[in-house]
């Protein structure tokens, strides 16, 4: 197994033995590199150079010592560019300082290498939305690998990247690591600081890895969470060792199948390798409790308002004022701000910022946004209740396969769909995984399918128990994306 | 209301985009038919007695020590400026002569 090809858990062995060097994984990565990255759009930039240098200062001692792990291109890392994805930060950006995941990553030494492809400012569900190039499935190239993290996920599973952050507001780190066949958690929302993070729906955001495998999300975790006084969001909460609760069995978990997750729609092949999952997860020691999450029906509706709302809000700072792209010629101030607004934003981006100016505008505020914010208080209310009965929710991350670039081109609410079962741990603020259980045949191509669990507040440390006893006990996760 | 009474071009002006023809036609239906959807949310006669949720995780002031610290400079916040002049952003004049 080369270096790239191997998880971050068995490279710290390496690297500890004084086997391999920091430098090795880099240079190991970079081999493979360009050639993939051409196929998949997966990187918007790197710069091997740069992390080579870092990897020359490691410190080994630490527990991510000499790791590389990508960042998604909305994070900022000081010195490199930050384009959100965006032709309005493409030219002239540079980030001036680190997000705290990213100054957290460090401290456990792991160096940042490469920028991840994504959705125009996380707008999406396919990274089709890039203003550079759309990302590719590793599985099979025509296919989207997902949104809006889908440069972090094809780098993972096509062995381009150990491991890469993401930022899930509806679902983004959870789909594309179904749709690419890897490890993705959003964790509890304030877990990580969201400092750095270019803010798209700002209730909703939270960054987290992607990565081959539950032990390594966990590993990456341990780096990512803690109080921030920069956030206003941060909880100040304690933060466990997340790797301690690997390796126990399921014995008294207790885990809910809510009957709103298996309605028609879902593909077979889907539901039979989730039903095949739950089983699983029964003969591993869990009960299985059938609940109910009567409100499921109305969170995408919810999130759609929500979310663009946010967004229209945080992104009137894209003004061509104080950073990124600006129109030339204009003689006035709205002409300048309509005309650069105009230029810089792609039509995703444009859509939600519509959608979002119109639910938040005189009229319609209450009709619209205040509405969303009650259904939200129900969607929450549901999972309270549920997590009164079981410690987890299990049901499929994605209704369907990786679809093909362009299948809902023109067509936004049919896309906006396919988030139905991530959107709600978002609208309520839980920690949520997904997790590779099956392969299916569809159209020809074998895909992967991702198992989502859901827990309670602050409860990854049972989320991840759970998740690495199923993973250990199947051979999912060692199946690879086809070399390219 | 009808989502298809939108006026686009006003919701535009609002959020400070300049459309094209093309782009408010395509804008006005799509917008239109997510508006529709959303009357999935009239469904659930409960919604009306709940309070709102704007954060799902309390969300509190947060107050720092008033103590001198290292902050941006004027060099690192102008880096990234598209055009400066003078230690200062250089913007399309606001102010007639």
């Amino acid at each position: 197994m080369s270096l790239s090809e191997s998880t971050i858990a068995q490279l710290r062995q390496q690297l500890k033995s004084g086997d391999i060097t920091p430098a090795d994984i880099i240079e190991d990565l970079h081999q493979g590199m360009e050639k993939a990255n051409e196929a998949l759009g997966a990187y918007i930039s790197y710069d091997v150079e740069a992390a080579l240098k870092e990897a020359e200062t490691a410190d080994l001692s630490l527990p991510l010592g000499g790791i590389p792990i990508a960042v998604k291109d909305n994070i900022n890392v000081k010195g490199q560019p930050c384009t959100c994805g965006s032709k309005f930060l493409a030219e002239n950006y540079t980030a001036p300082y680190n997000a705290a995941s990213v100054d957290l990553l460090r401290k456990g030494g792991a160096i940042p290498f490469g920028r991840a492809n994504m959705d125009e400012f996380a707008m999406g569900s396919s990274t089709e939305n890039s203003a550079f190039f759309p990302a590719r499935n590793p599985w099979d190239t025509s296919r989207v690998p997902g949104g809006s993290s889908g440069g972090s996920a094809a780098a993972v599973g096509a062995n381009i990247a150990l491991a890469a952050l993401g930022s899930d507001t509806g679902g983004s780190i959870r789909q594309p690591a179904a749709f690419c066949g890897n490890v993705g958690i959003k964790p509890t929302y304030g877990r990580v600081s969201r400092y750095g993070l270019v803010a798209f729906a700002s209730s909703l955001d939270q960054i987290g890895p992607i990565t081959k495998t539950v032990e390594d999300a966990a590993l990456v975790l341990n780096h990512l969470c803690g109080h921030d006084v920069r956030d206003s969001t941060s909880l100040k909460a304690d933060v466990p060792d997340f790797t301690s609760a690997l390796g126990q069995d399921l014995k008294g978990l207790r885990i809910g199948i809510a009957k709103e997750h298996f309605v028609d729609g879902i593909h077979p092949g889907i539901r039979e390798a989730v039903d095949k999952a739950v089983k699983q997860l029964e003969s591993l020691g869990a009960t299985i409790v059938d609940i109910s999450l009567p409100h499921t029906d109305i969170g995408i509706a919810t999130y759609y308002i929500v979310a663009p709302a946010e967004a229209s809000a945080n992104l009137a700072r894209f003004d061509g004022v104080r950073y990124g792209h600006r129109a030339e010629g204009t003689t006035e101030l709205f002409d300048h701000y309509v005309k650069t607004r105009a230029e810089g934003f792609g039509p995703e981006v444009k859509r939600r910022i519509l959608l979002g100016t119109y639910v938040l505008s005189s009229g319609y505020y209450d009709a619209y946004y205040v509405k969303a914010q009650k259904a939200r208080t129900l969607v929450r209310r549901d999972f309270t209740e549920a997590f009164e009965k079981v410690d987890l929710v299990v049901s499929p991350t994605t209704p369907v396969p990786p679809f093909k670039l362009g299948a809902f081109r023109d067509d936004p609410l049919s896309l906006y769909l396919e988030d139905l079962f991530t959107i709600p741990a978002n609208l309520a603020g839980l920690p949520a995984i997904s997790v590779p259980c099956g392969m299916i045949q569809h159209e020809g191509v074998e895909l992967p399918v991702g198992l989502h669990l859901t827990a309670k507040p602050l409860d990854e440390v049972t989320l991840l128990r759970a998740a690495h006893a199923y993973e250990q006990s199947t051979e999912w996760h060692k199946h690879r994306a086809p070399k390219l | 209301m009808s989502p298809t009474e939108i006026n686009i071009q006003h919701t535009a002006k609002l959020a400070r985009l300049q459309l094209t023809e093309e782009e408010t036609a395509r804008y006005q239906s799509q917008i239109a038919g997510i508006l529709d959807y959303m009357k999935v949310l009239e469904a659930h006669a409960d919604l009306a007695s709940v309070e709102p949720t704007a954060h799902a995780m309390p969300v509190f002031d947060v107050w720092r020590e008033d103590i001198p610290r290292d902050g941006f400079g004027a060099e690192a916040a102008l880096s990234n400026a598209p055009r400066k002049a003078q230690g200062q952003f250089l913007i399309t004049r606001v102010v007639e002569e």
